[in-house]
């Protein structure tokens, strides 16, 4: 979980420039974050690659905080 | 203009006007993959011209209209080119006939292959071109869609929403460094044109300020330069080329 987290946490800061110290499993990308929608499409491509795994877009749908994020990715582990 | 190090996926490629846009992409240096519906040995023949400039080519066949197949299209060309800089939304059919006259099925293949198979085309680039940060998008619309055409009404309508979606997806894809522009091109002499009764094409010539059909090689240029480094400034346009036909 720790490892999931630290990885997708890397992702974000990286992409959305954001600062570790804002990233929680409650932030929401778009509100809490400051990402567009493309943003967070992109998010979820990064995603993919990092974990080798395919998000179908429905599920990309259901994705908005960090939280969800590392919940569906463990869901796939 | 150097397209060399590019490489391009041309819809519709094994004749006409796509031909001429894949020729011209190799000639500036650019590998291409070659999409073709029906007319496989056609398509391998452009593919063979290409190779035989030095250039990387291969064929695929896909009904654009059919989402699945053209997600495989793209994740082939990726497969084996790399990357995809230059998607070139060619393929396009007619089923022409009267409003009064046209049956449902006319209308939806018409719609199906030339608009929402642009549509499915440049969503499944889209992935590609944003994690590379780059990509030109060139949709082929007709001079039709800017002024209409009796007789052609599913065509028509189908050419209009390309400039709708090439100005939407232009500006979807501006910040990721994505330009999509549209080419309307007036009455070129192809297969498609070949087919018109004589005196339409009198008819037609009448109305071309510059007198003449158009020529493919007219609309490649127009391609390649869209796709060149020269035109990175350029995005949401619809560059007419057709004789002055629409002003």
């Amino acid at each position: 979980m720790a490892d999931v987290l630290e990885r997708v946490t890397k992702i974000i800061v990286d992409r959305l420039g954001v600062e570790e110290s804002q990233i929680n499993l409650d932030a929401k990308f778009k509100e809490d974050l400051g990402a567009d929608s493309l943003d967070v499409v992109e998010l979820v491509m990064e995603l993919e690659d990092e974990f080798d795994m395919e998000i179908s877009d429905d599920d990309a749908e259901n994705i908005t905080t960090v939280g969800d994020a590392v919940t569906y990715i463990n869901s796939k582990n | 203009m150097n397209l060399e190090g590019k490489t391009a996926l041309v819809t519709g490629a094994s004749r006409g006007i796509g031909k001429a846009i894949a020729l011209e992409l190799a000639c500036h240096g650019a590998d291409v993959a070659v999409n073709y519906a029906g007319n496989e040995q056609k398509a391998k023949e452009v593919a063979d011209e290409i190779q035989a400039m030095g250039r990387r080519s291969f064929i695929v066949q896909c009904d654009i209209s059919d989402s699945d197949a053209v997600q495989a299209m793209v994740k082939e060309t990726v497969a084996q080119f790399g990357r995809l800089d230059i998607l070139v939304n060619n393929a396009g059919i007619t089923r022409d006939n009267l409003i009064m006259r046209m049956k449902d099925q006319e209308w939806d293949d018409v719609i199906n292959t030339n608009l929402k198979g642009v549509f499915l085309c440049t969503k499944a680039v889209t992935r590609q071109m944003m994690k590379q940060r780059s990509g030109r998008i060139i949709n082929i619309s007709s001079v039709v869609g800017r002024i209409g055409n009796a007789g052609q009404a599913n065509y028509t309508a189908a050419k209009a929403g390309v400039i709708g979606l090439t100005k939407a997806s232009a500006r979807e894809l501006a910040a990721r460094g994505i330009t999509v522009n549209a080419i309307a091109p007036g009455f070129i002499a192809t297969d498609m044109t070949d087919k018109l009764p004589a005196e339409a094409k009198e008819q037609l010539i009448g109305q071309i300020p510059l007198g003449t059909l158009g020529d493919t090689a007219d609309i490649a240029a127009a391609a390649a330069f869209l796709a060149s480094d020269g035109a990175k400034y350029i995005t949401g346009q619809v560059l007419g080329v057709d004789g002055g036909m629409a002003m």
